[in-house]
């Protein structure tokens, strides 16, 4: 990291431990930054590895995602009193998804929790944000401390990725559960592996020091060969995650403590996850807030939208009919999911249009060789997840 | 009294016995409520207590004067009735200068020989217009603050009616109210006088406990929310209880007693209960349960919510909040015990029954405090000085007499440490009174120094601040002691504040533990 560091001033975004790799493999020269490092948007053909996703295995370069460290006598207490979840119920070599919202009951951040011992956590997210973290601890007794270039990440995802794992030599790796942390070797390097993803498939997440990263890279695309093994970028791991149900942030929400505007805020409740959301835990940030807006209700709610047609409704605005006078809410995300062979979408729908099965028209526009065509489609609000496949919870998964 | 079905439950409990805490408890046992204080301390009085700091010596521990308690309130409570007497009222003010004849100052009028006729009817302009000024703005300060940000009429109201108040004080005055108002007071005296003196004496008392220098912004509102208060206090002025301001609370608690309230003494509270995120009761330190339907702090808000509360029950957001409030206190107390009375240069025997000020100069104020903002205190300290005794002899052995003073700054966290720096800075005191009370230190028999430091031990209150926090554009009305707990409300229910850190603030006002107590009677459970 301190090559990084040395050469801030001529190459502002930093390297992953993978980049070299990366740099190697890419066939379209397509980088884009994120969270300060430059990381990979295509290798090759979003399709290509779109498919490996759904069919093979793939890598993901997850090392950007911000890690922070919470020990402590009162780690549980903190992390209770941050996160709208009982972080009680999580047991040690577990993890699960939480999000934590400011005191107006608006959403910060969604991430993952990560139980590593009886009092040392680790919170996996999209966003820095250590001074809400920080201020969330005055009083407590707990240390948070951001890790993130301390460790680098891998996201093995696919059907194929567990016979992967095994081949490169991570025994009993078939075992682990959704949602559970093992330690394991590959080679004379130790891991930890976390059955976890963002493309709602069978997958891990491997956990390592930066300086084996590439050995491990390299140890995990001879084993994979024979199963299709492929690098990913961004483009293809957002279509998976669409089909997932999975929001994403600056995209499908603006965190609470970034956005300007009145009203840009986004509550757990409207963004469906209310089941993420525990009132009888305990005190928690945003929770009187929360228990107030469940009692009023809410105005609007995220929803996944099967859209007629075939073209992705991408930043569509939402009507009741197809005359377009009344709007209902926008469109966030927008694919044309491979898989399903459907158009689907998550968008924010006004009340009382975002129960399911209820019909809203999209407005969808289509650049024709630079003539513009606006087309109204009609759109189901349908349940989400889009694609959420046996295999991604089959313990021991299907061998290849 | 405890409620007559449920033994140890209580309408309200009342965690400490300060001026605020006591009027709030009156007010609520008078209300029918069953009522019971909690005082950490062996006395009542908070922050505002009669001590014995030598044997035969006593004097007001903190505040010294009293001037800001509205007049209506006073008749409300009926202290007199309850053994409040008046060892002195419409006390004079006297600014003491090295070298020159001293100032007096009362209202309208300013006497010095060699004061100018321009600045002496400048002075009679000056206060006329301020006191016009503070008494427009004293009405906001009896009324529960307006929440920000709802549509609730009462809160519009509210506002307008603050607006009104302005507005009608005519286009010339409204226009100069908004001109001064975000001034400092240092160029609003230089606007208006020549003498050095007229213009520190009247800095002063815009800078007094407070955390800024005549050069620092709001420094003009500070002054005129003294006023404010003066002006609702109405024209008792400044004035002395019989026995010192501890006499004050012994009133407010046999007022207390005789409605029906209990208090207790030493029984210091170590957490409040919650339950279904209610406030439920209490917890003492000697592990006693109290349960009660409505919690009322006196204590500061930083202790009330950060530690008897704690921020388990809070959102970060409202943690955050309470735990940037500016609530680091710059006022000392030097009391003497001395054998004689003093005698001040050129000081008449009448001026020594009122207030003397040693500010000399609007630059000695602002030197002073530069000192301050580095962790240090300066060799040329300004200070209130008053030596009640000559108007209360009770307070000292026959003949002699105790001077209790102001000394400012007195930084909470001293660079070096109050243990090191205590001494020295009670020799500069010393030295400074000296000058103009020669011989003053061949007569002392004790004397003590109370820091910051020290009364956030003593009073246990955050940081030594008087006013439990800096009064200040951002924390004050509506958003004191923060945003969300401005109403004496707080974010638990059954949980509520009733000290100087709510509006409208401290100096020993006494309106805060009313108002509060009107909130709980609104909006708290009672039986």
């Amino acid at each position: 990291m301190t090559e990084n560091v040395a050469s801030h001033f001529e190459q502002p975004l930093l390297r992953t431990p993978f980049h070299q790799r990366a740099r190697a493999l890419s066939q379209v020269d397509s980088f884009i930054p994120w969270a300060g490092y430059t990381t990979v948007d295509v290798f090759t053909t979003v399709e290509q590895e779109y498919f490996a996703i759904r069919n093979a295995t793939t890598l993901f370069d997850l090392t950007p995602m911000i890690k922070y460290r919470v020990v402590g006598r009162d780690a549980l207490a903190y992390l209770n009193r941050l996160v709208t979840r009982d972080v009680a119920k999580l047991q040690p070599d577990r993890v699960a998804y939480c999000i934590w919202c400011n005191d107006e009951g608006h959403l910060i951040d969604d991430g993952t929790i990560f139980r590593l011992g009886d009092s040392e956590y680790r919170i996996c997210t999209a966003e820095r944000q250590i001074d809400w973290l920080l201020d969330s601890g005055l009083g407590f007794d707990v240390q948070i401390s951001e890790v993130t270039e301390q460790i680098a990440a891998l996201a093995v995802q696919g059907p194929t990725s567990c016979a992967v794992l095994k081949a490169a030599g991570l025994t009993g790796v078939e075992r682990l559960k959704p949602f559970e942390i093992g330690c394991f070797t590959l080679d004379r390097y130790t891991m930890t592996v976390s059955r976890t993803g963002f493309t709602g498939d069978l997958g891990y997440e491997l956990w390592m020091e930066p300086a084996q990263a590439v050995e491990i890279w390299d140890a995990l695309m001879a084993a994979g060969r024979s199963r299709g093994i492929r690098a990913i970028g961004s483009q293809a791991l957002n279509i998976a995650r669409i089909e997932a149900g999975f929001l994403s942030p600056q995209v499908d929400f603006v965190s609470a403590e970034h956005t300007i505007r009145t009203g840009r805020d986004r509550s757990p409740l409207e963004l469906g996850l209310k089941w993420a959301v525990d009132f009888n835990k305990g005190h928690f940030t945003g929770r009187r807030a929360l228990l107030a807006e469940r009692q009023r209700g809410v105005q609007r709610q995220l929803v996944g939208l099967d859209i007629a047609g075939n073209k992705p409704a991408h930043n569509a605005l939402l009507y009741t009919d197809g005359s377009a006078k009344r709007e209902i809410g926008s469109v966030s995300s927008a694919i044309w999911s491979p898989t399903c062979k459907r158009n689907i979408a998550l968008a924010m729908v006004d009340a009382p249009h975002f129960r399911i099965g209820s019909t809203v028209w999209a407005e969808i526009y289509l650049s024709r060789e630079l003539v513009w065509e606006r087309r109204m489609s009609r759109a189901r609000v349908v349940e989400r997840p889009f694609f959420a496949p046996q295999r991604r919870r089959a313990t021991p998964p299907a061998d290849f | 009294m405890p409620h007559p079905k449920l033994p140890s439950r209580y309408d309200c409990i009342v965690i400490g016995a300060g001026h605020n805490g006591l009027i709030c408890a009156v007010t609520l046992a008078r209300s029918g409520r069953s009522v019971l204080v909690l005082e950490a301390a062996a006395r009542v009085g908070g922050a505002a207590p009669t001590c014995e700091f030598a044997p035969g010596f006593r004097v007001s521990a903190g505040a010294h004067l009293l001037h800001l308690m509205p007049a209506e309130l006073l008749r409300e409570l009926k202290l007199e009735s309850h053994g409040l007497e008046w060892a002195a009222q419409r006390m004079g003010t006297t600014a003491l200068l090295a070298g020159a004849a001293p100032l007096t100052l009362s209202h309208g009028a300013a006497d010095q020989q060699g004061l100018s006729t321009a600045d002496a009817a400048a002075y009679a302009g000056y206060t006329a217009r301020m006191h016009r000024f503070a008494a427009a703005l004293a009405p906001i300060f009896s009324k529960i603050p307006p929440r920000l940000g709802t549509t609730a009429w009462s809160d519009r109201l509210a506002l307008l009616r603050m607006g009104w108040q302005i507005r009608r004080l005519g286009r010339r005055d409204m226009r100069e109210i908004l001109r001064i108002g975000a001034m400092n007071v240092y160029d609003l005296l230089e606007e208006n006088f020549d003498s050095a003196a007229l213009k520190g004496a009247l800095a002063f008392d815009a800078v007094l406990g407070a955390n800024f220098g005549p050069r620092s912004p709001g420094t003009v509102l500070t002054l005129l929310y003294r006023l404010a208060a003066e002006s609702a206090a109405g024209d008792s002025g400044l004035s002395q209880p019989k026995g010192g301001m501890g006499a004050l609370c012994n009133a407010l608690a046999k007022a207390a007693g005789a409605a029906g309230a209990g208090i207790r003494t030493q029984a210091p509270v170590a957490r409040i209960l919650v339950e279904a995120d209610r406030a439920c009761g209490v917890v003492l330190e000697s592990g006693e349960r109290i349960m009660a339907r409505n919690v009322i702090s006196n204590a500061d808000p930083k202790t009330t919510f950060l530690k008897l509360l704690g921020p388990l029950h809070l959102d970060t957001g409202f943690v955050r909040r309470v735990h940037h409030m500016r609530s680091r206190g710059l006022a000392a107390k030097l009391h003497i015990a001395l054998n004689r009375a003093p005698s001040f240069l050129a000081v008449s025997e009448a001026a020594l029954r009122g207030r003397l000020l040693l500010a000399p100069s609007l630059e000695h104020i602002e030197h002073a405090y530069n000192h301050a903002k580095y962790g240090e205190f300066s060799a040329a300290p300004v200070m209130e000085i008053t030596v009640p005794s000559i108007n209360d002899p009770t307070l000292a052995p026959a003949g002699q007499h105790v001077l209790s003073a102001i000394v400012q700054y007195a930084p909470y966290a001293l660079k070096d440490g109050w243990e090191k720096g205590r001494q020295r800075f009670l020799d500069t005191a010393l030295d400074t009174l000296e000058r103009f009370a020669p011989g003053l230190r061949g007569c002392i028999v004790a004397a003590q120094v109370l820091t910051p430091a020290d009364m956030e031990q003593e009073f246990r209150l955050s940081g030594g601040h008087w006013h439990q926090g800096d009064l200040a554009f951002d924390q004050i009305l509506m958003v004191r002691p923060v945003p969300g707990a401005a109403q004496y409300r707080t974010p638990v229910a059954g949980l509520f504040l009733c000290g100087a850190g709510c509006h409208p603030g401290g100096g020993v006002m006494g309106v805060a533990g009313r108002n509060a107590a009107h909130q709980v009677i609104k909006s708290g459970w009672s039986s």
